[in-house]
């Protein structure tokens, strides 16, 4: 019998409070919660070791930049955690400011993260409190800027000899 | 352990070695920087990123069937995995669902690389114990695995094979024959390459026992594909979550106990022979049927039609200019690739470009352990696990 993801929302909420957020269940979705950041490493912690649930497997760990939402929410870091044992994934989310774009480091519960954050580091510039060697991994050390974010477009824009008006390559 | 000195140091007893970046053992642009005591590792520094090529950058800026040929550059090994896992990425987005036919010629041809990865892997880990016979015989028969490949899709090492909704085209007859042939031939001259590696003295002398991990290690570590199952582990996607009708073959998944370089080499190898297993099935049950989905939005309708039919016009202009909005998601999918659980997280917003698009390269999650591995290892047997690894910068690198 598989978990359903309310059960594991359940599980959670009794651990965690009601910090923990359900979103984005349904057709093509994975279940996802959302977190405060301060436990991010707690829960993936507690989730690794749950006898029940056993998200043994850290597949997967990014960073999504989004410049529309409000302050506070302007960089997520999406983890993804698949149970072997229950077949099942789920995504995790935390999100943090510009300003104050630090997350804990879930290197000590996955070694595996330990470059997934380095990356994530690199083009984001979200500094993963903990992490053992947080430095560029892809780009070169030299660069002072974090090429994800939207701000930095692709192509450089002084170019004049390409007018992409008709066919636009932006997302606009 | 004697004490470390600096390198300049006149009492210092060990030496710095730069292995890499262009090095013909690492087999690929990536640098070790190795602490040697004699010809000891004690420990050891990657720097990788020498073919970064902003892969997630880029997506970000193109129509989603432009995104395919990006793929071919992470693994390209086995490029047609990479590409049929951004394909139905696409088409799960989309909802759109393939035929049959569809599927198995999938199959088929993912086969068809997989074999082509190991290969190439167990090959060259043959050449750095010292055997290039085994590799020549194998690079001839990979050879005949690009000419199938260039038949359907008329490219050898980036595919750029199959279309978002199906195929490009249909095998030929050409293809057919090319297929069934490699079929009949490559038994027996693989199981020749085996005879040359697999109960060679002094390759077992060289690689078992080196390199090995324990099971909870391949897990912490993120390891997937063969050198996870080496280690005792039976993960494969094609089996946890079946894609493309992997559910109507009967196949094995081959373990080993160790997780050390033998136990790696002879996964490769069994899996071999499981990918020929599935082909087999797969052209004995090759279902009839159209080589594409019925999605005139996003497949190319026949060029003949686009001179003549006013609809196939408009879809074509709108496909190759990109200008096809899909659906606000976000999903992930994962495939089984030549060295692991290759994943493609797509976050879409509505518009003709993804929002946010991530590879998780099974590479670049397993590389990062390797200084533990090497750790108090001698330098010969460090360039055996590398070997075994089956690091490919590209997908290093993304």
């Amino acid at each position: 019998m598989p978990l359903s993801s309310a059960e594991i929302t359940q599980n959670l909420q009794t651990r965690f409070g009601h910090d923990i957020l359900l979103s984005e269940t349904g057709h093509n979705y994975l279940p996802t919660f959302t977190c405060n950041r301060q436990i991010i490493a707690d829960l993936l912690g507690y989730l690794k070791q749950h006898p029940v649930l056993q998200f043994n497997f850290l597949t997967d760990l990014c960073g999504v930049h989004y410049p529309q939402n409000e302050p506070d929410r302007e960089f997520c870091v999406v983890y993804h955690l698949h149970s072997w044992i229950n077949n099942i994934r789920i995504k995790l989310k935390v999100f943090c400011a510009k300003t104050d774009c630090k997350v804990p480091s879930a290197t000590a519960v996955f070694p595996a993260a330990n470059w997934m954050e380095r990356e994530t580091f690199d083009f984001f510039g979200i500094e993963f409190e903990g992490h053992p060697n947080l430095k560029r991994i892809l780009n070169v050390d030299e660069m002072d800027f974090f090429p994800m974010r939207k701000e930095y477009p692709l192509e450089e824009q002084t170019r004049t000899d390409k007018n992409d008006k008709m066919f636009g390559r932006h997302n606009s | 352990m004697p004490r470390i000195f600096a390198d300049n140091d006149p009492q210092s007893l060990h030496t710095t070695l730069n292995l890499g970046p262009t090095h013909p053992a690492t087999h690929g642009i990536f640098q070790n920087v190795l602490q040697m005591d004699g010809e000891r590792i004690i420990s050891s520094e990657q720097t990788i990123g020498y073919i970064h090529r902003a892969f997630e950058k880029l997506a970000e800026y193109r129509p989603y069937y432009q995104i395919t040929p990006l793929t071919d550059r992470l693994n390209y090994c086995s490029a047609p995995i990479n590409n049929m896992g951004w394909h139905m990425t696409v088409e799960k987005l989309l909802g759109i669902e393939t035929p049959k036919r569809v599927d198995y010629i999938r199959v088929i041809i993912m086969e068809l690389a997989r074999i082509a990865d190991h290969l190439i892997c167990n090959s060259i880990l043959g050449v750095d114990t010292g055997a290039l016979t085994g590799f020549l015989y194998c690079m001839e028969e990979r050879e005949k695995i690009y000419d199938i490949w260039e038949e359907i899709c008329g490219s050898r090492l980036t595919t750029n094979i199959g279309r978002i909704g199906g195929m490009e085209r249909d095998f030929n007859e050409r293809a057919m024959l090319k297929l069934k042939k490699f079929l009949a031939d490559f038994p027996q001259n693989f199981k020749e390459f085996e005879r040359l590696l697999n109960r060679n003295r002094i390759f077992m002398d060289r690689t078992i026992g080196v390199g090995d991990y324990s099971a909870q290690f391949a897990m912490d570590w993120g390891f997937t594909g063969p050198c996870l199952r080496a280690a005792g582990v039976d993960y494969d996607v094609r089996v946890m979550e079946p894609y493309a009708s992997y559910q109507d073959f009967e196949f094995d998944i081959p373990i080993g106990t160790n997780g050390d370089t033998y136990d790696r080499y002879m996964v490769r190898n069994e899996e071999i022979w499981q990918s020929l297993r599935i082909i087999h099935q797969a052209l004995e049950k090759l279902p009839p049927g159209p080589y594409h989905a019925d999605v005139p939005k996003y497949f190319l309708p026949p060029k003949d039609e686009v001179y003549h039919n006013m609809e196939a016009l408009i879809y074509h202009f709108k496909i190759v200019m990109g200008e096809i909005d899909m659906p606000a998601a976000e999903l992930y999918f994962a495939v089984e690739g030549g060295n692991g659980e290759l994943g493609f997280y797509v976050i879409s917003d509505g518009g003709r470009t993804p929002y946010r698009l991530h590879f998780r390269r099974p590479c670049f999650v397993s590389y990062q352990a390797y200084p533990e591995l090497v750790k108090g290892q001698l330098l010969s047997d460090a360039i055996v696990t590398m070997s075994s690894f089956n690091v490919i910068a590209g997908e290093l690198d993304a």
